[in-house]
């Protein structure tokens, strides 16, 4: 059975900057996965919904507006509500260090900064995607 | 399989998604969980959307969608985006149009990629239907790539088949020569706020002057805005109309046949390809051949006859 990873690119919250978002998409399309792209302004319940309809095995979740603490909060435990607990969830976008230990906490896998490359952001999700 | 068969057959989002992506990556187990299902279907009904790129197919059904939820029909969407031969990756983006159903419990959306298929669809789309018919979805919108003129897969599993045009895409030649003109079941031409909208739709109506006989169902066309929802309610009027049509004539049976024999032979091809392909079976066979076909030791032919009589004694 050939399996493919799949993976939806969030933006959760108010901010309009999704380059970021769009250049990671790009990547991992490239590395051979299913990218599923939903646009800006997504509430974690969306993001949640559209995570079990597409069955993905990855969340990516790209916020620069700050509000990273509580947007990721809610869609791990809604994750965790819908019983998707072996989906894998990363992060990026600015988020100061201190923060970004508080998230592995909650849930999150890692959370990649800026001057992250593309390449070990794929290659996180290679090593860490639960089959 | 036999209990997450019975969960997809009450409804349930989360088996519907894992029997999908078990389709999708050509599973045994997914065979079994099909064979429970398939006398539950046949009760919805099933519209492909095609036409070019950027002629708006995905804001189109998002709109369509909109409008059977009012009636309080429940919609399985399907959207196929290509994946790419080189990486094998995909980017898939229908969903960006319709954000605001992501939430609503009586729609249920699945990007795909095509994964190597040709014709706009997937392999596994013939799958996917049945799954959504059996989950109870009463409409099934399936979105097919981008197409040019060749891409006209969709007819073989439609009960109705919409072609999106927009106005300015070529004169009345280009509309007679393509492909695709000939399996519309309506023809919509969108974004009709621009300029060249009439011509547009006289061409279209003048091509089925030309084929349309006395007494037979003429094709409709439908000037929609999407974007603005403009037309959507006289399309879903269209659309069930053709259904109806279909009923009337005893010609729904003839196309759900096409739909499925066109089923049986992917089924076969796909299950006769894994097994010819078999690593295991073929064990650097293929690399052999290569070697020697190169070196003009053998010819492609010759080494094609080897491993099928191999294969298929």
């Amino acid at each position: 059975m050939e399996r493919k990873i799949r993976v939806l690119v969030a933006k959760p919250g108010l901010d309009g900057h999704d380059r970021g978002a769009k250049v990671v998409a790009r990547a991992l399309r490239d590395a051979g996965m299913e990218v599923i792209y939903t646009g800006l302004h997504q509430t974690p319940e969306m993001i949640v919904e559209t995570a079990v309809q597409e069955d993905v095995d990855v969340i990516g979740l790209s916020l620069l507006s700050g509000a990273h603490l509580t947007l990721f909060r809610d869609v791990v435990t809604l994750l965790k509500k819908r019983g998707m607990d072996d989906v894998l969830v990363v992060g990026g976008g600015v988020i100061p260090e201190e923060d970004a230990s508080k998230l592995k906490k909650m849930g999150v896998a890692e959370v990649f900064g800026p001057g992250t490359t593309t390449d070990e952001i794929i290659e996180f999700i290679r090593k860490n995607v639960k089959k | 399989m036999r209990e997450l068969a019975s969960k997809v057959l009450k409804g349930d989002t989360r088996s519907v998604a894992r029997l999908i992506t078990l389709v999708e990556n050509n599973s045994r187990n997914a065979a079994n969980a099909m064979k429970i299902i398939h006398k539950h279907t046949g009760n919805a009904h099933v519209v492909g959307v095609t036409g070019v790129m950027g002629s708006g197919k995905s804001t189109l059904i998002y709109e369509l969608a909109r409008g059977y939820r009012k009636q309080g029909k429940t919609v399985g969407i399907v959207g196929i985006d290509p994946t790419s031969p080189f990486t094998g990756g995909a980017l898939l983006g229908d969903r960006i149009r319709m954000q605001e159903l992501a939430c609503d419990s009586g729609v249920f959306i699945r990007s795909m990629g095509t994964r190597g298929a040709l014709g706009g669809l997937t392999g596994a789309i013939f799958d996917v239907i049945e799954i959504l018919d059996a989950s109870g979805k009463d409409v099934v919108l399936v979105e097919t790539v981008g197409v040019g003129q060749g891409e006209v897969d969709v007819v073989k599993m439609a009960d109705t088949t919409l072609v999106v045009l927009v106005p300015g895409l070529g004169d009345s030649i280009q509309a007679i020569k393509a492909g695709i003109m000939e399996i519309a079941d309506v023809f919509v031409v969108n974004k009709a706020d621009r300029p060249g909208v009439d011509r547009a739709v006289a061409e279209l109506e003048s091509m089925l002057d030309l084929k349309h006989v006395e007494g037979e169902r003429r094709t409709p066309v439908v000037k929609t805005v999407a974007r603005k929802g403009e037309g959507v309610s006289e399309l879903i009027q269209k659309i069930d109309n053709h259904m109806n049509y279909l009923k009337e004539q005893n010609l729904l049976e003839l196309r759900r046949r096409k739909r499925y024999e066109a089923e049986l032979v992917e089924i076969i091809r796909r299950e006769l390809m894994s097994y010819i392909f078999d690593e295991k079976r073929l064990k650097g066979k293929i690399d052999d051949l290569v070697d020697r076909i190169s070196m003009k030791k053998m010819d492609p032919y010759t080494g094609a006859e080897e491993v099928l009589e191999r294969m298929l004694r």
